[in-house]
C-alpha cells in the first residue's frame, strides 16, 4: 500500500471557528477619483448619426437650439466607457461601512432604521420616478392622493389641524415652522417687536440655525443635573419679546422634559408660540401627541422616524403639523381634495410663499406612507415601544462597561437614545471616544461623534430604533466592551485604529478649514494638484 | 528636529497631600516635609513625556538639573540636555523663572512646566506672552487655564503641536494670595496670558473649535455689545480675552488684566481702581460689561475685584451685561456661576439667571449660585 494511503476513509478537516467578534476587512482599491480616469475619446455611448432622411426632413436636430443655450465648448466631464464607470462604482461601494452592512446605531440623533426595499421599490417604479411636478394635477391624481392620504394620518399622529408635506428635509421643515410664527406675529402686529426665539443646548442644533436664518435673536437654555432646563431658567428668558420656542422632546440625551406643558404654558402666557421639533418621534409615536401638549406647530423628518433613506441613502422630507390659527400661513400650495378630485391650492393670500419648488419630495411621501399603512395604528405604537425597549436594554449593557457613563438624570430610564460619555476611560487609558469610534470599524460598525454643541464630554451616542435584534445589540455591546478592555490593556491599538479600512484616519483639523476643503474636481485640481 | 523644554517644579502640589493651601513659600514647605509630604510633580513630569517618546530622536528635550525636569526625562526613557545649575532640595520659584528665561533665551518650540498657580506665574513672569507654554497640572491650586486636564494630555497636546496639529491660545494666569488664603480670606488675581497649544478635546472635552472660531466668536459678541451701547453711559470692561474684544470693535486700546471704562465710543480710563470707578459712576449711568475667568466661572470676585461690591451695588444687577463664549460655559460642565464680592448681600443679589451674550443674536441664561 502506498504512503498516505489507507482503507479508511480520512476524517474531514476540521473547520476554523468564527471569532467571538467579527473581523471585518473593508477593500482597499487605491482607486482614483473618476475624473482622473478619462481617456480622451472613451465613451459609454455613441448615439448614431441621424440618417440622411432624417435630416433631410427636420434638418439639424439641434439647430432649434437658441444661440445662447449653445456650448462653445464641450463641458469638462470625464471620458469613461461603461464598464469603467460600473467598475469605478463598484469598487467605491466596497470601499465603505454602509447602512445595509453594519449595525448602525452608532449614529445617534439620525433615527436609523431599515426602509424596507419594497418601499424604495414602489418610489422608483416610472409611475411616479417619471412624473413632473408642473404636469397637469389631472394626470398626477394617483401621488396627490398619497400625499392628502399621509397629510390625514400625520394629522392624526400629531393632533393637528392641517400637516404641509412640501419641506425637503428637517431643517427645511424648520425653517417653514419659523416662518409660518413669524407670519402669524406679522398678521397680529406683534412682529415689530417679538425678535427672540427661545431653545434649549440639547435641542436639535437646527431650531437655533432656522431661527437666525429667519432672523431671530437666539436664547438658548442649559439643563439642570436632571438633564432639562429648570422651569425658572424659561421664566427669566421670557418676555414680551419672545416669538417662539423651539424644542426637542425628548432631546439628543433621550431624556424627557416632564414638564413640558408647564414650558408651553410659560411660553403662551406671554404671547410666543411653541414649535414641537419631532424630527425624531421614533420613542412617542402613538404615545404622545404634540397639539396634546399645547404645541402651536410641529415637524417630523419622515427620513428619520417614517424609515424613508437618510443622507447618501436619498433626498430627505420633512413635514410640518400646524392648528387652526397658523393653517392660514402654511406653504403653497395645498394639497386638497374637493370631492371628486385632488387639486393644488395657490390662492392662499397669507402664505408664507414656498419653502421649495414643487409640493414635497414625492418619492419619499410615497415611501412613508407605504410604511406606516403597512404598520397600522398599533404597529406605529409598537415601533416606539420596541425602540424605547431597546435603548434601555442597550443602556443597561452599556454601563456594564468599564469607563463609560450616561450623564444627566442618573439612575433613570430614557426614551429612545443616550448620550453617553467616555470620560472616565479617557482620563484612565488617554484613549479618547473619536478613536473607540475608529477601533469599532475593525469590527464591522462605527459610532459617529458629531455631537454638537460638545456639552457632554467624550460623547457617544447610541439609538437602536426597533429594526435592530438583541442579538445585533448584543454584538455591539460587546465590540464597545471589547474596545474599551482593550484601551485599558493596550491603548496603542486602539490608538491606531481603524486597522483594515481603506482610509485609516483624517486630519480633523481640516474639516473646520475652508481651505482645506476640495469637494468638487475644480477645487480639488486647484488646492490639492495646484493644477491651474 | 523640534526643542521641547521641561521644568518641573519639585515642590508643587507638596502641601495638598498634607492639607495645606498651597506650597508656595520656604515656611510652607518646610512644614509639608516635616508632615511627611512626598514630591509628585516629578511622576507628572515623567506622565507627560511618555505620549512625546515615540518622536524620539527627533525631537530634543532641554531641561534643567535633577528634580527641576532631568529626572523626569530620565525616567521617561529620555536623554535630555541638562542646562542651568540649581542648589538640589532647595529650589526657589526664582529657579522657574530664570530656567524659563533660559529656555526662552535659547529657543525652543514648547515649554513645559509641571506645577500650580504659582509656577504658572513664575514662568509668565520670565517669558513674552508669545512664547509657546503649556502646563502640566501638579499643583495643588490649579486655577489657571493654562494647565492641560492631566499629564497625559499635556503630553497629548504636546505632540499635536509640535506636528502642527494643534494651534495657540491665549489662556489665564490666575493665582490665590496665598497668605490670605491660608488665613481663610480667598482672593484671587489674574495676573496674565501665556500662549498655550488648544484642542480643546484634550484641554476642555469639546469638540476642537480651531482659533479662527473662537476669535470669530469672540468678535462677535464685542459687536453685539457695541451695537446695543447707549450714550452717554459709562461701560466698565472687566478683564479678559472677550472684553477685549469689545475694545477691539470699538477701535480703542484695552488692558488685558485690567479694568477699563468706555463711553460714547471712546477710552474714558484705562486700569482703574473700585474708588476710582465710585468717583466716575457718581456723575453718569453706568454699566458692567464682565465674562466668566476661564475654567472656574467666576463672574465677580476673582480676577476683578476692582469692581468692588459697591461699584456693583450701585450700577445695578439690571446693568450688568455678562459676555462669555459658549465654550467657556460648556466648559462649565452645568456648574453655575460664582460670586464672591466679598459682600453677602451683594452676592445674594446677584444670584439667579443672568443673559449671557454668546454671539451675535445670540445669548444664553445662565445661573449665578447663591
Amino acid at each position: 500500500m502506498k504512503p498516505g494511503v489507507t482503507g479508511k476513509q480520512r476524517p474531514p478537516r476540521p473547520v476554523a471557528k468564527k471569532p467571538t467578534l467579527r473581523r471585518f476587512h473593508q477593500a482597499r482599491w487605491d482607486e482614483p477619483v473618476i475624473f482622473e480616469l478619462s481617456v480622451a475619446g472613451q465613451r459609454g455611448v455613441l448615439p448614431p448619426e441621424p440618417e440622411s432622411a432624417i435630416i433631410e426632413a427636420v434638418g439639424d436636430p439641434a439647430g432649434d437650439l437658441p444661440e445662447g443655450l449653445r456650448r462653445k465648448s464641450a463641458p469638462a466631464l470625464p471620458e469613461l466607457s461603461q464598464l469603467h464607470v460600473l467598475r469605478h462604482y463598484a469598487r467605491m461601494s466596497q470601499e465603505n461601512l454602509g447602512v445595509d452592512l453594519n449595525i448602525d446605531i452608532g449614529q445617534g440623533t439620525c433615527t436609523m432604521k431599515y426602509s424596507p426595499k419594497v418601499n424604495d421599490q414602489l418610489a422608483r417604479s416610472p409611475k411616479l420616478s417619471e412624473l413632473h411636478p408642473l404636469q397637469p394635477v389631472s394626470s398626477v391624481q394617483g401621488i396627490l392622493e398619497v400625499m392628502c392620504r399621509l397629510e390625514g394620518i400625520l394629522k392624526e399622529i400629531s393632533g393637528m389641524e392641517r400637516v404641509t408635506l412640501q419641506p425637503g428635509a428637517g431643517s427645511s421643515a424648520i425653517y417653514c415652522n419659523i416662518s409660518m410664527i413669524r407670519a402669524y406675529h406679522e398678521a397680529h402686529g406683534d412682529g415689530q417687536y417679538r425678535d427672540e426665539v427661545i431653545t434649549t443646548i440639547f435641542s436639535h442644533p437646527s431650531n437655533a440655525a432656522a431661527a437666525k436664518v429667519a432672523g431671530y435673536k437666539v436664547i438658548t437654555l442649559y439643563p439642570n443635573a436632571d438633564g432639562y432646563p429648570d422651569v425658572d431658567a424659561l421664566a427669566s428668558a421670557v418676555s414680551e419679546r419672545t416669538a417662539a420656542l423651539l424644542i426637542t422632546n425628548p432631546e439628543d440625551t433621550g431624556i424627557f422634559n416632564p414638564r413640558i406643558e408647564e414650558f408651553v404654558r410659560i411660553v403662551h402666557e406671554a404671547g410666543g408660540l411653541c414649535s414641537y421639533d419631532q424630527a425624531n418621534a421614533n420613542g412617542i409615536l402613538g404615545i404622545t401627541r404634540a397639539r396634546d401638549a399645547g404645541f402651536d406647530v410641529c415637524h417630523f423628518n419622515l427620513h428619520k422616524t417614517f424609515s424613508t433613506p437618510h443622507g447618501c441613502g436619498g433626498p430627505g422630507a420633512g413635514a410640518c403639523g400646524v392648528t387652526g390659527e397658523i393653517v392660514p400661513f402654511l406653504p403653497t400650495p395645498t394639497v386638497e381634495f374637493d370631492g371628486a378630485s385632488y387639486y393644488l391650492d395657490f390662492n392662499r393670500p397669507q402664505s408664507i410663499g414656498k419653502i421649495r419648488p414643487g409640493y414635497g419630495v414625492a418619492q419619499n411621501l410615497l415611501r412613508a406612507y407605504a410604511w406606516v399603512m403597512s404598520l397600522g395604528a398599533d404597529g406605529l405604537r409598537e415601533v416606539a415601544e420596541t425602540a424605547v425597549l431597546n435603548n434601555n436594554y442597550l443602556l443597561t449593557r452599556v454601563l456594564e462597561i468599564r469607563g463609560v457613563s450616561a450623564p444627566y438624570a442618573k439612575g433613570k430610564r430614557r426614551i429612545e437614545q443616550v448620550r453617553y460619555s467616555w470620560e472616565r476611560l479617557a482620563n484612565d487609558t488617554g484613549v479618547h471616544t473619536e478613536e473607540i469610534g475608529f477601533r469599532a470599524a475593525d469590527f464591522g460598525t462605527h459610532y459617529w461623534t458629531s455631537h454638537h454643541p460638545f456639552v457632554v464630554p467624550e460623547p457617544m451616542t447610541l439609538e437602536p430604533t426597533e429594526s435592530y435584534s438583541k442579538e445585533d445589540l448584543d454584538e455591539y455591546v460587546a465590540i464597545l466592551k471589547h474596545i474599551a478592555e482593550e484601551a485599558y490593556a493596550d491603548p496603542e491599538t486602539v490608538h491606531s485604529a481603524p486597522h483594515n479600512s481603506t482610509v485609516h484616519k483624517t486630519d480633523q483639523e481640516s474639516f473646520d478649514d475652508p481651505d482645506a476643503w476640495a469637494v468638487t474636481w475644480r477645487a480639488y485640481r486647484r488646492k490639492v494638484l495646484r493644477d491651474t | 528636529m523640534k526643542r521641547i523644554g521641561l521644568i518641573v517644579n519639585p515642590i508643587a502640589g507638596i502641601g495638598g497631600r498634607v492639607g495645606l493651601k498651597g506650597s508656595d513659600g520656604a515656611e510652607t514647605l518646610r512644614l509639608a516635609l516635616e508632615l511627611g509630604a512626598v514630591p509628585e510633580a516629578l511622576q507628572r513630569g515623567t506622565s507627560s513625556l511618555l505620549p512625546l517618546s515615540s518622536m524620539g530622536h527627533a525631537m530634543e528635550l532641554l531641561t534643567f538639573p535633577l528634580e527641576m525636569g532631568e529626572t523626569s526625562a530620565r525616567d521617561a526613557g529620555f536623554t535630555p540636555t541638562v542646562i542651568g545649575e540649581i542648589r538640589a532640595g532647595a529650589t526657589t520659584a526664582e529657579d522657574t523663572s530664570r530656567a524659563a528665561r533660559q529656555m526662552s533665551a535659547l529657543g525652543v518650540d514648547l515649554l513645559l512646566f509641571a506645577g500650580g498657580d504659582g509656577t504658572a506665574r513664575d514662568i509668565w513672569r520670565a517669558v513674552r506672552p508669545q512664547f509657546p507654554c503649556l502646563g502640566i497640572p501638579a499643583g495643588v491650586k490649579i486655577h489657571s487655564a493654562v494647565y492641560a486636564t492631566n499629564p497625559r494630555h499635556a503630553g497629548e497636546l504636546a505632540e499635536m503641536f509640535l506636528e502642527g496639529r494643534a494651534r495657540l491660545r491665549e489662556a489665564e494666569v490666575v493665582d490665590l494670595d496665598e497668605d490670605a488664603y491660608r488665613a481663610g480670606n480667598v482672593s484671587t488675581r489674574l495676573y496674565g496670558y501665556l500662549s498655550v497649544p488648544y484642542r480643546a478635546l484634550l484641554l476642555q472635552n469639546q469638540k476642537a473649535p480651531s482659533p479662527a472660531s473662537e476669535a470669530l466668536q469672540t468678535a462677535a459678541i464685542g459687536a453685539a455689545v457695541v451695537e446695543a451701547m447707549q450714550p452717554g453711559v459709562l461701560y466698565i470692561l472687566g478683564p479678559g480675552t472677550t472684553t477685549r474684544a469689545i475694545a477691539r470693535q470699538m477701535d480703542v486700546p484695552k488692558t488685558l488684566v485690567g479694568v477699563d471704562v468706555v463711553c460714547d465710543g471712546n477710552l474714558v480710563a484705562q486700569d482703574v481702581n473700585q474708588s476710582q470707578l465710585l468717583t466716575m459712576i457718581e456723575t453718569a449711568p453706568a454699566k458692567i460689561v464682565v465674562t466668566p475667568i476661564g475654567g472656574q466661572g467666576f463672574l465677580f470676585g476673582r480676577g476683578n475685584q476692582q469692581i468692588g461690591p459697591e461699584v456693583i451695588r450701585r450700577v445695578g444687577r439690571e446693568n450688568i451685561i455678562v459676555v462669555s463664549t459658549s465654550d467657556k460655559l460648556n466648559a462649565l460642565r452645568a456648574q453655575p456661576l460664582l460670586v464672591d464680592t466679598g459682600s453677602p448681600d451683594v452676592d445674594a443679589m446677584l444670584a439667579g439667571y443672568f443673559t449671557v451674550i454668546t454671539g451675535f443674536a445670540e445669548r444664553t441664561v445662565y445661573r449665578v449660585a447663591s
